[in-house]
C-alpha cells in the first residue's frame, strides 16, 4: 500500500449536484434557524468550487454553527470551543491540496477563538472562514456574544450590556484578511455568490454571514432582512459601481473628507456621479474601514459583499515554494544524512 | 623540559565565564575533539539566569561542564576536577562546586578592581587564602592572547574575544587531545573571513604551546578511549536527539513530520532544530500560542502527518484540552514535554520531574494517554522514535517526558543504520468497502482514514462517537462502552512494552528504581556502593504508561524498594496505588538533578545496618 498522501486534480471530473455534499446525519437546529439556509447554500454551490468532495474538509469549533460539518458529506472535523482555526490550519499546512473550510460562530471565532482568527489571517493562510453571526451564544442558551450590540439584554446581561462589540469586517481586515465579505442568510442568492467567490480565492477568506437565531436573538437583523426595511437598510457593494440604496435606488453613499454621508438623488443638487464607487481591489484598508463603519453609525445602510479582496501569497504556498527551494539546493534529505552529517566517529 | 603524561580513568571540567565569553562554545569544541578520541562522555551547561545580566557580574556567569572516561558513564559529574575560571565572578560562582584538591586555572588578567568588585570580592581571591587547598594556576589569558595577535589586523576587541580559544588550547595540551578537530571548525565556520580563522587558530595554538614550554605545567593527563559498543557515534543534546528521533520515524515511516509548536523554556530547541529539516520533509509551524501549537498538529495528523508539538509545563496545561480532544477522535499525536520547574513560571531554565501527575491525571474526563519518559540524552532519540511509533500505532496520544537536564546535557549516541531501525508500518485506509470511521482491529485500534482518499468521507469530532459508525452518541451505554474501549487500548500498548531489566541481583534487599533523567545519577551511585561490596539492585523507567508486565513482580521480589524523584513523589504515588507497595522516597526539588553522592548515601542509609551484605 502506498502510503503517500493523496493529491487530486484539481478540476474534478464528476458533476456533483448539492444532494452530494448532504449527509445521513438529520440536521438538529432549532426550526427556522438562520443555519438551514446558510448549508443549504453552501451545499448548492459546493458542486461549483471545482474540488473533489474527498478533498474538502469543513472544520468547526463549539456552538450551534459548529455542528455544520456533520451535515457536509465531505470530511469533517466537529473540533473544540475556539480552535476551528487553529485545527484547520494544521489540516491545510499539512496537505496544502486540501480545500478546508472552517464553520464558526461569533462566541467561538472572536471570542474564545480570537487569538486563532487573527493570527490566522495575518498568516494568510488558505482557509475560507464562514462566520455564522447571529450576537448571540445559542448554544449555551442565551449569554451576549462579543457582537452583541451594546446595550443587548441578554439573561448574562439582565440591565443591558456594557460592552462594545466586535465588529467583524473590521476586525478580520485588520488582521490582513485578503478577502473580506459579508452577507445574510435569509438572502440565498447573494450568499451563494459571496461563496462561489471566497471559494475561489488563493488566500484567507472569511465571510461574515449574518444569521438569526429565532430561539434567543429573534429578529436581530430584521431591519436588513424584512421586505419593508431592507432597501433602506442595506446596500450592496458591486466592484465599480456607485454604493446606492433605497427601494428606487435613490439614496447615495458620497465622501465628505474622510467621512460617509448619505445623499438623496432626487433632491436636485447631487448626482450619481457623487457616489462612493466601490473597489474591491483596493488594497488600502481605509476603504474597507470606511465600510465597516457604517454598521456604527445610525441610520447608515449595512453593506453586505465583497468588501476587499486582493492577492498576497499564502501561508501555505509560501511553505511549500521554501521547502522546493531547499530540496532543489540540498537534494531531499535522507536519513544518513540527518544522522551523520555532524562529527561522527567509529567505535571498532 | 619532557613533561610527564599521566593516564587517568575519569575526569570532570568546568569551563565557565562570562556570558560573552564563548563557554559553550569552547566546551562543545572540547566535546567534539573529545568525542571523536573514543572517551565516553557526558555534558551540562550551566546557563546563566538572567540574559542580560551585565558583564561581569556574578549573575552573568555561563558554565559548561564534560565528564569524559575510558569507562562507561552516565553523568555529567558531580563535581568538577578541574575548573577554567575566565573572571573573578565565574570563580566565585563555581568555586564551591569543586572537589578539594580541584586544579582551577584562572585568567588572572581579569582580576582587577572593577571585576573583583563585580564579583563582590573584598580582596583578591588570588592573594589570600580564598583558594587554599586548590591546584591554582593563574594564566594571563588576555595579555597573552592579545600578545599573540599583536600584528594582526583587527580590532582589540576581537582580539579579546578569541581568548576562549586560548584557554581551550590550553586544555588541549593538558588532556593530550589534538588541535585539528578545532582547526577544521574555525575554517568552516570562519570561511568568509580568514582573518578571524587566522587569529582564532593562533590563539588556539599559542595556548597549546603555552602548556608545553612554561613551567606551572608539570604534567598531561590522558583519558585513554571507552569500551563502547561498536559503531558510529556522534554527540547528541536531549532537544536535538529529540528532534533527531522524530524526523528518523518520520523518515522511516514514510509519512511527513509535523511540528505545532510555540516558543517555551526549555524547549524551544526542538522547535528551532526540526526547522531545519525542511527538505527532509519536515513542517514546523510556529503557532500563535500553545493551544495552537496542538491543535494545529491534530489537523495534521488528521492529515495523515506524523504530528508532534513539543513544550514545557505551563504549556502542556495550555494543551490539556486539545489532549482530551485527541483522544476522543484517536488520532495520533506526539506531545513532548520538557519539563522545568513549577508550578506557573516557576525555574524556567532548572529541571525538575514534577509534570508526571498532570501526564497522568492533568486532563478532563476519562482521558487515557501512553506516557514515557527518556532517562538520558541519547534516550531521547529513541523515545521520541518510540513515541511515534506507539501513537501511529495505536492511533493514541503520547507523552513523552523529558527535562531541562536532558535537554541541554550531551552524550554520545550509537546511530543505527535506517535498516536497523524499528518499522513503523503506516496503513491509511484505504478501502471504502465496510469502512467505518470507530471500527476496531484486535487491538481495538479504529482506521486512519485521512481527507483526500476517495469514498471515506466521513466526520469526527469531540462529542462522544457512536461505537462503531462514529456518530454522535448520547446514550449511556455506548459512552461506557466507548470509555472503556478508550482506557483499554491503551491498556494493550503493553504488548510493545518490554519487561522491565532488573540490573543486578533479581530479588532481595534493596532495589533502587527511578524513571527519566535519575538514570545516569542512580546507576553511578549503585555502581560505587556494589564497589564498596553492597548488593543493590536498579531497574528503570522508560514506559510509564502502560507500565512493563512484569513491573509488579519486580517490585515485590525485594524488602525495599527506593524511588529518588526530582519531584515530592509522584510517581511513588502512583506505584503505591497501582501496586500497593510501600515504596521510599527520595525526593529532592531545587531545580538541579540529583548528585550521585547524594544517591549513594540515601542507598546507604536505606540499606541501614545491615548493609545487604
Ligand atoms: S439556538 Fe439559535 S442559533 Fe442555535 S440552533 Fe437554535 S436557533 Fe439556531
Amino acid at each position: 500500500m502506498e502510503n503517500k498522501i493523496v493529491e487530486n486534480s484539481i478540476t474534478p471530473a464528476v458533476k456533483y449536484t448539492s444532494k452530494d455534499f448532504s449527509s445521513d446525519i438529520d440536521v438538529k437546529w432549532c426550526p427556522g434557524c438562520g443555519d438551514y439556509s446558510i448549508l443549504a447554500q453552501v451545499q448548492r454551490t459546493s458542486p461549483d468550487f471545482g474540488e473533489l468532495k474527498e478533498n474538502m474538509v469543513w472544520v468547526s469549533g463549539i456552538g450551534c454553527s459548529s455542528r455544520f460539518p456533520y451535515y457536509m458529506n465531505t470530511y469533517g472535523f466537529h473540533g473544540i470551543h475556539g480552535r476551528a482555526a487553529a485545527i484547520a490550519s494544521g489540516v491545510k499546512i499539512a496537505n496544502p491540496k486540501l480545500q478546508v473550510w472552517v464553520a464558526t460562530g461569533d462566541g467561538d471565532m472572536l471570542s474564545i477563538g480570537g487569538n486563532h482568527f487573527i493570527h490566522a489571517c495575518r498568516k494568510n493562510i488558505n482557509l475560507k472562514i464562514l462566520l455564522f453571526n447571529n450576537k448571540i451564544y445559542g448554544l449555551t442558551k442565551g449569554q451576549y456574544s462579543p457582537t452583541s450590540d451594546k446595550g443587548q439584554v441578554t439573561k448574562s446581561s439582565p440591565h443591558g450590556t456594557v460592552d462594545w462589540p466586535f465588529n467583524a469586517i473590521k476586525l478580520a481586515t485588520g488582521a490582513g484578511a485578503t478577502f473580506v465579505a459579508r452577507s445574510i442568510d435569509r438572502d440565498p442568492k447573494h450568499l451563494q455568490e459571496v461563496i462561489s467567490r471566497a471559494s475561489k480565492h488563493k488566500g484567507l477568506a472569511f465571510i461574515e454571514v449574518y444569521q438569526n437565531c429565532p430561539i434567543f436573538n429573534d429578529g436581530v437583523y430584521s431591519l436588513v432582512t424584512e421586505k419593508e426595511t431592507k432597501a433602506d437598510n442595506v446596500v450592496v457593494l458591486e466592484h465599480g459601481k456607485p454604493l446606492l440604496f433605497g427601494p428606487k435606488k435613490t439614496k447615495g453613499i458620497k465622501l465628505d473628507g474622510m467621512n460617509p454621508v448619505i445623499i438623496d438623488l432626487e433632491d436636485g443638487k447631487h448626482s450619481i456621479s457623487d457616489c462612493l464607487v466601490h473597489d474591491e481591489f483596493d488594497e488600502n484598508p481605509t476603504r474597507v474601514f470606511l465600510l465597516g463603519r457604517f454598521t456604527d453609525i445610525p441610520g447608515f445602510p449595512t453593506p453586505i459583499g465583497v468588501f476587499r479582496q486582493f492577492s498576497k501569497p499564502s501561508y501555505d504556498k509560501e511553505y511549500e515554494a521554501q521547502v522546493e527551494s531547499l530540496v532543489k539546493k540540498n537534494g531531499k534529505g535522507t536519513y544518513e544524512q540527518l544522522m551523520l552529517s555532524s562529527n561522527t566517529w567509529e567505535v571498532r | 623540559m619532557e613533561k610527564e603524561i599521566q593516564i587517568i580513568e575519569d575526569v570532570t571540567v568546568r569551563f565557565a565565564g562570562d556570558s560573552g565569553d564563548g563557554m559553550q562554545l569552547t566546551g562543545s569544541q572540547f566535546t567534539d575533539t573529545t568525542a571523536a578520541l573514543g572517551n565516553d562522555l557526558s555534558t551540562m551547561p550551566d546557563f546563566p539566569a538572567e540574559i542580560r545580566a551585565p558583564a561581569g557580574s556574578l549573575a552573568g556567569v555561563s558554565g559548561f561542564q564534560l565528564h569524559f572516561s575510558s569507562e562507561d558513564i552516565a553523568t555529567p559529574g558531580d563535581t568538577p576536577d578541574v575548573l577554567i575560571a575566565m573572571n573573578p565572578a565565574a570563580l566565585k560562582v563555581n568555586l564551591k562546586d569543586l572537589k578539594p584538591n580541584a586544579t582551577i586555572i584562572v585568567n588572572s588578567s581579569t582580576f582587577d578592581a572593577k571585576n573583583l568588585k563585580l564579583a563582590k570580592y573584598d580582596n583578591n581571591p588570588l592573594e589570600d587564602d580564598t583558594l587554599s587547598g586548590f591546584n591554582v594556576l593563574p594564566v594571563e589569558l588576555t595579555t597573552l592572547t592579545m600578545k599573540t595577535l599583536e600584528d594582526m589586523d583587527i580590532s582589540p576587541r576581537e582580539k579579546e574575544r578569541c581568548k576562549n580559544f586560548f584557554a581551550l588550547g590550553l586544555m588541549y595540551w593538558l588532556y593530550n587531545r589534538p588541535l585539528d578537530n578545532t582547526i577544521n571548525w574555525l575554517e568552516s565556520k570562519f570561511k568568509d573571513q580568514p582573518k578571524f580563522f587566522e587569529a582564532n587558530k593562533r590563539v588556539l595554538i599559542a595556548g597549546y604551546n603555552y602548556g608545553d614550554t612554561t613551567e606551572i605545567f608539570t604534567t598531561r593527563y590522558e583519558v585513554k578511549p571507552a569500551q563502547l559498543p561498536k559503531g558510529t557515534y556522534r554527540n547528541v543534546s536531549g532537544n536535538e536527539a529529540v528532534a533527531l528521533g522524530c524526523i528518523a520515524a518520520s523518515l522511516k515511516s514514510g509519512i511527513p513530520l509535523f511540528l505545532g509548536s510555540y516558543p517555551i523554556t526549555p524547549a524551544s530547541e526542538i522547535l528551532q532544530e526540526l526547522t531545519k529539516y525542511k527538505s527532509y520533509g519536515v513542517k514546523t509551524f510556529q503557532a500563535e500560542d500553545e493551544i495552537a501549537g496542538i491543535c494545529s498538529a491534530i489537523g495534521a495528523a488528521y492529515a495523515g502527518s506524523l504530528a508532534v508539538t513539543n513544550t514545557s509545563g505551563p504549556g502542556l496545561s495550555l494543551k490539556s484540552e486539545a489532549i482530551g480532544l485527541a483522544v476522543m477522535t484517536e488520532l495520533p499525536i506526539v506531545i513532548v514535554d520538557v519539563q522545568r520547574g513549577g508550578p506557573s513560571t516557576g525555574l524556567p531554565t532548572k529541571t525538575e520531574q514534577s509534570d508526571l501527575s498532570q501526564a497522568f491525571f492533568g486532563r478532563h474526563g476519562e482521558s487515557p494517554v501512553c506516557i514515557l519518559a527518556a532517562k538520558s540524552p541519547a534516550d531521547c532519540y529513541w523515545m521520541a522514535y518510540e513515541a511515534a511509533r506507539i501513537a501511529t500505532k495505536y492511533m493514541t496520544p503520547v507523552i513523552l517526558l523529558t527535562d531541562g537536564y536532558l535537554a541541554f546535557g550531551s552524550e554520545p549516541l550509537r546511530v543505527l543504520s535506517f535498516d536497523e531501525l524499528p518499522e513503523i508500518p503506516i496503513n491509511y485506509r484505504k478501502d471504502p468497502e465496510g469502512f467505518f470511521p470507530y471500527s476496531r482491529d484486535e487491538n481495538l485500534v479504529r482506521p486512519w482514514a485521512i481527507p483526500g482518499t476517495p469514498g471515506l468521507e466521513h466526520r469526527i469530532g469531540g462529542l462522544e462517537k457512536k461505537n462503531i459508525t462514529g456518530g454522535i452518541s448520547y446514550e449511556p451505554l455506548n459512552h461506557e462502552i466507548m470509555t472503556n474501549f478508550r482506557d483499554q487500548k491503551v491498556k494493550n500498548i503493553q504488548q510493545d512494552v518490554p519487561d522491565i531489566e532488573v540490573d543486578g541481583e533479581q530479588s532481595g534487599e534493596l532495589l533502587v528504581v527511578g524513571w527519566g533523567s535519575t538514570y545516569g545519577s542512580i546507576r553511578e551511585a549503585v555502581v560505587r556502593v556494589r564497589k564498596e561490596g553492597h548488593k543493590v539492585s536498579q531497574a528503570h523507567f522508560n514506559y510509564l504508561n502502560p507500565f512493563p508486565k512484569n513491573l509488579e513482580k519486580v517490585l515485590k521480589s525485594f524488602k525495599k524498594v527506593l524511588l529518588p524523584e526530582i519531584n515530592l513523589g509522584q510517581l511513588a504515588f502512583v506505584l503505591r496505588s497501582t501496586f500497593l507497595v510501600d515504596v521510599i522516597q527520595y525526593n529532592k526539588v531545587q531545580g538541579q538533578p540529583f548528585k550521585v553522592a547524594e544517591i549513594q548515601s540515601k542507598i546507604m542509609e536505606t540499606l541501614g545496618g545491615k548493609n545487604g551484605k
